[in-house]
This record gives structure tokens, sequence and C-alpha cells, in this order.
């Protein structure tokens, strides 16, 4: 297994591409496919424009931890990509953290959305000492399902 | 400040295209957290101004997020409101991707090119 990839940013939104092409990078380099590499880099995206817009408030000087990893595939053949975000703000209440549905035609609310479909696991927890942790797992085998 | 000073060689609003009964606006770069407030401001006040059809050349975009499609979005419905139309088009396949998985292809005029009559 190769070395986990650990990086801190501040929660300015030009941050966010970055870490996005460094997900990417690393999705490729373990086995993944373009596409499958560019979803996970979608949901880190999506996920750390919501820990900006609603953990921080939009407040552009607060930390967010990203941790990259390849693991063992729990109770599955192969291996997943393992990503962790952690944010330092506000709880945000785990029942407002989910899908909305795509026929209400509106703007906004779409990240969950996106993390949830090009991702096979999404868990949020609120940490006791303060701030979220966000995990998501991508599995790169077996063979994909249509559309992950 | 006129409606061309929003604009910017280096994106994300590169150009603007503006006419009687139309405007097309050329978007570059990525069009994500950090880059769609400023398209938003663009497409506001075209929008304020009623024109009536607004093209979106998405050729020079190699990525949009969700920020991105929320700010195509409410264009979308303020146009609609006055009856008007936007025309996305020039769409790469990554972006193209994104709106599938937001399941937005239906909602929006989506062309290869600009083709308005």
């Amino acid at each position: 297994m190769p070395d986990p990839i650990k990086m801190t940013i501040i929660s300015d939104p030009s941050n966010i591409g970055a870490v996005r092409t460094a997900v990417e990078a690393f999705g490729e380099r373990n086995g993944f496919t373009r596409e499958q590499s560019d979803q996970a880099g979608l949901a880190v995206n999506e996920a750390l424009a919501n820990v900006i817009k609603h953990a921080y408030d939009g407040n552009s000087n607060q930390f967010i931890n990203i941790t990259l990893d390849m693991v063992a595939d729990n109770g599955r053949p192969g291996r997943a990509l393992k990503i962790v975000i952690r944010d330092f703000g506000r709880h945000v209440d785990l029942e407002c953290i989910k899908s909305r549905s795509l026929s209400e035609v509106r703007p906004g609310g779409l990240g969950v959305h996106i993390i949830k479909t090009v991702m096979d696991d999404v868990n949020y927890r609120c940490v006791p000492e303060g701030g979220m942790e966000l995990t998501m797992l991508k599995y790169i085998v077996p063979t994909q399902e249509a559309g992950k | 400040m006129s409606i061309h000073d929003m604009t910017n060689e280096t994106g994300p609003v590169q150009n603007i295209d503006l006419q009687t009964d139309q405007a097309v606006i050329k978007l570059l770069n990525d069009i994500d957290l950090y880059r769609s407030p400023d398209v938003r401001v663009v497409l506001l006040e075209l929008t304020t101004q009623k024109v009536p059809v607004i093209g979106v050349d998405l050729t020079g975009v190699p990525y949009m997020d969700s920020s991105g499609l929320a700010t195509l979005v409410e264009a979308l419905q303020r146009v609609k409101k006055y009856n008007g139309k936007l025309v996305l088009f020039g769409l790469q396949h990554r972006v193209r991707s994104i709106f599938e998985i937001a399941r937005l292809t239906d909602l929006f005029t989506i062309q290869q090119a600009f083709d308005h009559e």
C-alpha cells in the first residue's frame, strides 16, 4: 500500500482546485481510471466547498485537514481509496446533510447529491472536540457499477 | 461599471458579445466556488437587462462544480421569468458528465455550437 498523503489548507476557495488535482493524481497513480479519479476529485471539491460555506460560514482563514489513503476493502476483494476531510467549524446537523430531490429545480444543494453519487461510501460524524469529519470510500474493484 | 468591465482575458468571463437581442459570454478556466461568483455577476446583469437570448460558451471550461451549476440554474430561472432563453454550448466531456450526475441535461438547452434562430 502507498503511504497516505496528508494535506492541510486554509478555507479559501482558491485552494480547492489544488486539492482536487492532488486527489485525481493520487487516484490515477493507484489504479483508478481517469474518470474514476476525476469523480473522486469532484467529491472532494464538493466536500471542501460545503465545509467553507456551511461549517466556516465563508471564513477563509480556517484550517481543513485532508487525508488520502489506499486501504484494504473491508470484506470485499481489492482496495479502496479512502478520503477523510476534517474541519474545526461548527457542528452541522447530520439530518441536514442529505441529498435534495433533483426534481426540485433550484440553485444550490447539489453538492451532497454529487458526493453520494460518485463515491461508494459516505459517512459524516460530529467530532466531540469540535468540527466534523467526513469519510468517503471509492472501491477500485469489483467492477464499478454504472455511473461510478 | 459597464458590463464589459466584468471581463478578463484570464477568465472566468473572458468576453461578452452583447447585441440588441442576444448576448454570448465566453467563459474560461474552472468554474468553481472560487470563480463562479464572477460569472454570477455577469449573468445577473444580463438577466436584469432581460437580454432575450443568452449564450454561454463553455468551450474553454475544463471543469465545473456544483457552484457553477447553481449559477447557471439561477440564470435559467431568471431568464424563464421573462420568457428568454439560455443556451449552453461547447461543453467538454468532463463538464457534461457533471451535468449528467446532477441530472441537469434535460433542464438546459445544450448545443455543440451556438445556433440560435
